[in-house]
């Protein structure tokens, strides 16, 4: 069903990287794909529409178009994955740290001042030698804004929200990642307000790194379960 | 709601495809996303409102107008049932009569400190939880023609209560309008091959968050 990708190695970004990338392969039935090179009457009437519509609630008084640059910079600028990786880091280092991320997460992730919006209860859920996790919504597209920043557009889309609870291997090969067939796979569905971050695996060889060189091998999506923590080679 | 934005476990929509790595496509995206944030933090309605907006759309345009779309779409239909803006002010862009009284304007001022306390939705025990970690519970069969959050994949299943979270504010009160309404929440673990008959390869358990509501004993059976 689908194509063997090669392993996929990104860092993790912060959403205002390639904001305005454009996907070739649109589907149709996706929910973020809709906007294919030939529908620029389309887009450019959206572009107004929106505009028309601020417009308006600004004149009403309902809004204040300083708190929508604020509210676009806050995600573009001061939160993303980055976050989760100084989390994720400060585990792999700190044993008693760990302990408290899966006990009490949303207290641990706040005691490095990450919290609020999207993030409010928060549940750590750890990879080990037996076990692999992965989050989705299959409601609609809920995600840890505070450690993660706002999701990307694959995980919003219909092939991941309804693939990933029945077929998650499947979704994994997508991603060009591959577990060891003793590796069990749990999904987590954030049906709730409840967030759940993945904590991957700590690399192999990796007990000669500092806290802040151990987060660069965090990766976004290996704190969502389509990806693993990137080799110690990658720092080299 | 029975509706296709319940999407777990359908098999139509193709492989992800993970190159679609940004938040957004378009710039106009950003505002949709800010103006629909900064009219919610007005209190004129709540986020399982918000939602319920979303999944109420004509389902053939929930599918395809895009995800920044179904957000646009949805905004402008809560201003137009709040009786914020009319359908002509909205074709217009202009205003052209008295604007409601609101509680709440979200100032810049405001933002980082509102992001900051988000909106927890836990609230304190006023009954005790009924199930306990290792009970088996049954998904009650259910399917309100309203807001819900339980995937349609999950009725009638049996799992294991995995996690006993807190009373939450029960969504499929609020979004009706019906005041909080806090149930106790637990994270409950499913068995891939009970969900789907035959697990495929290595997939073990789905877990899902499930209000008590949602959830009856197999001793009640």
């Amino acid at each position: 069903m689908s194509k063997e990708k090669a392993p996929r190695s990104e860092p993790a970004q912060q959403p205002d990287d390639n904001v305005n990338k454009r996907d070739k392969s649109a589907l149709a039935t996706d929910l973020d794909h809709h906007d294919h090179p030939h529908d620029h009457s389309h887009l450019d009437d959206t572009a107004l529409r929106v505009r028309s519509l601020q417009t308006l609630l600004t004149e009403k008084g309902y809004i204040e178009e300083a708190a929508l640059h604020a509210l676009i910079d806050t995600y573009e600028n001061k939160i993303g994955p980055r976050n989760g990786a100084r989390v994720i880091a400060r585990a792999w280092s700190d044993p008693e740290y760990k302990n408290w991320l899966l006990e009490d997460a949303t207290a641990a992730i706040a005691s490095l001042s990450f919290q609020g919006r999207q993030g409010e209860h928060m549940v750590v859920v750890e990879n080990t030698d037996n076990t692999h996790n992965l989050v989705v919504c299959t409601l609609c597209s809920c995600y840890p804004w505070p450690v993660l920043g706002l999701p990307p557009a694959w995980y919003k889309s219909a092939p991941y929200r309804s693939k990933a609870v029945i077929d998650p291997a499947g979704v994994l090969t997508d991603f060009g990642v591959s577990l060891s067939p003793d590796k069990q796979i749990v999904v987590w569905d954030s049906t709730a307000e409840v967030r759940y971050l993945v904590m991957p695996e700590r690399p192999e060889n990796s007990a000669h790194l500092s806290e802040a060189e151990l987060s660069l091998l965090v990766t976004r999506n290996s704190m969502i379960g389509t990806g693993l923590a990137l080799p110690v080679e990658t720092l080299s | 709601m029975n509706g296709v934005h319940d999407m777990g476990g359908m098999e139509c929509y193709g492989p992800v495809d993970p190159d679609q790595d940004t938040a957004y496509h378009h710039d106009w995206e950003k505002q949709v996303l800010a103006l629909t944030l900064a009219m919610g933090a007005t209190g004129t309605w709540n986020l399982d409102q918000s939602r319920f907006a979303r999944e109420s759309l004509e389902p053939s345009l929930y599918l395809s107008i895009g995800y920044y779309r179904v957000w646009l779409t949805a905004l402008e239909n809560l201003l137009k049932q709040h009786e914020l803006v009319t359908a002509d002010e909205l074709e217009q862009g202009q205003s052209l009569g008295a604007s409601a009284q609101l509680t709440r304007l979200l100032t810049a001022n405001d933002v980082p400190g509102v992001l900051a306390r988000g909106a927890p939705v836990s609230r304190p025990a006023t009954t005790l939880a009924r199930f306990a970690v290792g009970d088996q519970v049954r998904v009650r069969n259910i399917q309100p023609s309203t807001h819900t959050r339980l995937p349609a994949y999950l009725r009638h299943h049996t799992g294991t209560i995995h996690r006993v979270h807190a009373p939450h504010v029960y969504p499929d009160s609020h979004a009706n309008g019906l005041g909080e309404d806090p149930q106790w929440l637990y994270n409950v673990r499913f068995c891939a091959d009970h969900l789907w008959g035959e697990a495929r390869s290595n997939h073990r358990y789905v877990h899902a968050d499930c209000w008590e509501p949602y959830l009856m004993g197999t001793a009640d059976e």
